[in-house]
């Protein structure tokens, strides 16, 4: 009989472990500017967060479902990863360790492993954090002064937030040198957008993702400030926006398959997040969006499908 | 095993309402932010259901079987207003804090779909040993899931704190929590209950 | 499920008959309940006024309530002044008041206030503030740390903004926004207050 292992499918060399690989690859400039920018802080999140991601999964195979652990896939290390690049680099070790819980645990175990999970496990750890802990994780370090300091750090509103208070002192404080740059506050991995084009450049170039998601949840963003007389620029480089759109809205698992799908998918996501920053409680949608447009896929998936090899469309 | 012990374990253990059933889930998510206020929308339910049951098997062979759902549904309401009723008068606190989910026992599936499987087809006698097993189920699952969100929300155990609620994870207490917790507890509860079959 | 059988006749008879006794034990008990049920929520009333106010008071706080019209705003929410008097003598008032600088929507406060116009207390009465944030002014103005605490200041004397516009209180930590309101809605019932001793002296 022939038993079809789960997915992420694989038909040539490149095997799920190469694939996350890539990933962690594209990720290092964002890392290497976290910690130029936070120093020790950054370093203790993220290490943390790795361990705590690695132990559960490793601990819930081994314990709690009896098979062989399936941390070698690397795909651990990575959640863990993205779980830190997105949580402020003061967050105290046992916070970190709860989200990571949660993010293997309830985001990716509960449903049965890698390829089987509905939403970004990552994402639902920082979520879970956000709800949980919501003045941990809304104070944010300023960057280059923190190096080192770690619970200590002194902190400030990001731009995002700053927006929602006061518009138009968020508009004039903000420049886009220090956004690409990263001299401007937020998430571990967010804060610079050069090193996130440069990972997104590496992607496509080893052809991990396709220009479909991170274009059009960009470009819908964009159009979507541009009519509501946002400020584009602020909207598109400021909070989560590209990271989010680069690394966390591509994770195979939950995004759709065709690119038809991935393209009303990128479109959702954007649209979500813009509604959320414009008119939600919460300064940053991101994360919401992406979980929200998740639990999509597998109708996306249903619906608009990749056109079979040979196939065409007949005309009556 | 006893036939009236035999309905109470099947109401509390085997027919579980929450974890096995899974009936009921509106009151059981949005009344269990605490142990308490979980425990009393327990007790209010299983007072209600227990005086439905009775009333409803004692008049199975009166009513035509044609109109028995809208007999259920008026002996139910009647039930529950009355609660309603009186624990605004005597008892304002409590009713404060379970407000909207009171007059919601009307339209909870477990009594009606009590008064449909069981009530209407057994004796008196045994559709109050149905409505004591399946209100004390009930009652049990959501202090349990009320004291769980308590817990991991705010370090407490009705009231009673165990450690710093700065360490709680508020999303618990909020809806969302309500959902993981409640899922953790079907999949413990049942974990349990085929290891303890076999 | 046996059932009597079903023809018209019975199914009206059996149906009427429930009704009926329903509606019978209904009105009984409604009767029986309609006044303790006022007597509960007039307490409840007397009860959120007592829980803000310390002042000595023998009249009927809710019977003399006094709403401000020009602070009310065209979406329904009202300042009401509920004035406390010993003898003849105002010796201070709670007054609901709202804010509509939220952080989302709305939320209505009642505060107490002394003779002179000092903060006795204060109750949230509704929000929809985000909980472990904006949710946290229950309990985060009333707190000795810091300078947290607005009972026993007086907005005609104190400067009742967060210290980040300069003022004498601290601001719910990443709650800025619900602060404000916070501290609007305080205002705007001193407002209020004001108003009813000028109109009734």
């Amino acid at each position: 009989m022939l038993t079809l292992s789960l997915s992420p499918h694989i038909h040539t060399s490149l095997t799920v472990r190469r694939c996350m690989g890539h990933v962690i690859i594209a990720l290092l400039p964002a890392v290497a500017f976290s910690l130029f920018y936070f120093g020790i802080g950054a370093l203790i999140v993220i290490v943390s967060a790795i361990i705590g991601c690695v132990a559960t999964e490793w601990l819930i195979d081994k314990y709690m479902l009896g098979r062989k652990p399936s941390i070698g896939n690397l795909s651990a290390v990575l959640t863990g990863l993205l779980l830190a690049l997105n949580l402020p680099s003061n967050l105290p070790v046992w916070t970190v360790i709860i989200g990571s819980i949660v993010a293997i645990g309830i985001g990716k175990m509960a449903f049965g492993g890698l390829g089987c999970n509905t939403f970004n496990p990552a994402l639902v750890g920082r979520v879970f954090l956000l709800l949980s802990f919501p003045v941990l994780m809304t104070t944010w370090p300023l960057p280059l002064e923190n190096r080192l300091t770690y619970l200590d750090a002194t902190t400030g509103p990001t731009i995002l937030g700053t927006l929602k208070l006061d518009h138009d002192s968020a508009v004039a404080s903000f420049d886009m040198m220090d956004k690409a740059l990263g001299l401007s506050g937020g998430s571990i991995g967010e804060i610079g957008a050069i090193a996130i084009l440069i990972g997104l450049v590496y992607l496509l170039c080893v052809r991990i993702i396709s220009w479909h998601i991170p274009v059009s949840i960009i470009a819908t963003v964009a159009v979507f400030a541009w009519a509501c007389g946002a400020p584009v620029g602020l909207e598109l480089l400021s909070g989560g926006l590209l990271f989010g759109a680069v690394f966390m809205a591509t994770d195979y698992v939950t995004s759709p398959m065709s690119h038809r799908g991935m393209l009303l998918y990128g479109v959702l996501i954007g649209a979500i997040t813009f509604i959320i920053r414009q008119w939600g409680a919460y300064p940053e949608g991101m994360s919401f969006a992406i979980l929200i447009m998740n639990g999509f896929t597998p109708l996306i998936n249903r619906y608009i499908k990749p056109r079979k090899f040979g196939e065409r469309s007949v005309k009556a | 095993m006893n036939s009236k012990l035999r309905i109470l374990y099947n109401g509390i253990v085997a027919d579980n309402p929450t974890f096995v059933l899974l009936l009921g889930m509106c009151p059981t998510l949005g009344t269990t932010s605490s142990a308490l206020t979980g425990m009393s929308m327990g007790l209010a339910t299983m007072g209600v259901l227990i005086c439905s049951n009775v009333v409803i098997s004692m008049i199975k062979n009166l009513v035509p079987s044609k109109v028995r759902i809208p007999a259920f549904i008026v002996v139910i309401a009647t039930f529950v207003t009355l609660l309603q009723m009186l624990m605004e008068a005597y008892v304002p606190s409590l009713y404060a804090a379970l407000g909207i989910f009171i007059p919601l026992i009307v339209v909870n599936c477990i009594l009606l779909g009590r008064a449909e499987a069981f009530a209407s087809r057994h004796s008196v006698g045994d559709s109050l040993f149905d409505g004591i097993g399946i209100g004390l189920g009930f009652t049990i699952a959501l202090t349990i899931l009320g004291a769980v969100r308590e817990f991991l929300g705010t370090g407490c155990i009705f009231g009673a704190s165990i450690y710093p609620e700065q360490y709680g994870a508020l999303m618990f207490i909020l809806a969302p929590g309500a959902f993981i917790a409640l899922g953790l507890l079907v999949a413990a509860f049942n974990a349990i209950r085929t290891r303890t079959a076999k | 499920m046996s059932g009597a059988k079903s023809t018209l006749g019975t199914m009206i008879l059996s149906l009427g008959a429930i009704t009926i006794i329903a509606g019978a034990l209904l009105a009984g008990v409604a009767e029986a309940t309609s006044e303790p049920i006022a007597e509960a929520n007039k307490q409840k009333q007397v009860d959120a006024i007592k829980a803000v106010a310390t002042a000595q008071f023998d009249n009927d706080p809710a019977a003399a309530a006094v709403t401000i019209a020009e602070l009310s705003d065209d979406k329904g929410h009202n300042v009401i002044v509920f004035p406390l008097i010993n003898g003849e003598e105002l010796t201070g008032a709670a007054v609901e008041s709202y804010t509509p600088n939220a952080f989302s929507g709305f939320f209505t406060i009642m505060v107490g206030f002394d003779v002179d116009g000092n903060i006795t207390g204060y109750e949230v009465v509704k929000h929809e503030e985000t909980a472990g944030l904006g949710a946290k002014m229950q309990d985060w103005f009333r707190d000795p740390s810091g300078h947290r605490n607005v009972i026993g200041m007086n907005p005609g004397v104190n400067n009742m903004t967060v210290s980040k516009d300069g003022g004498e209180v601290d601001a719910i930590t990443a709650a800025t926004i619900s602060s404000r309101a916070f501290l609007d809605a305080i205002d705007r019932a001193y407002k209020g207050y004001n108003q009813y001793k000028a109109s009734n002296n």
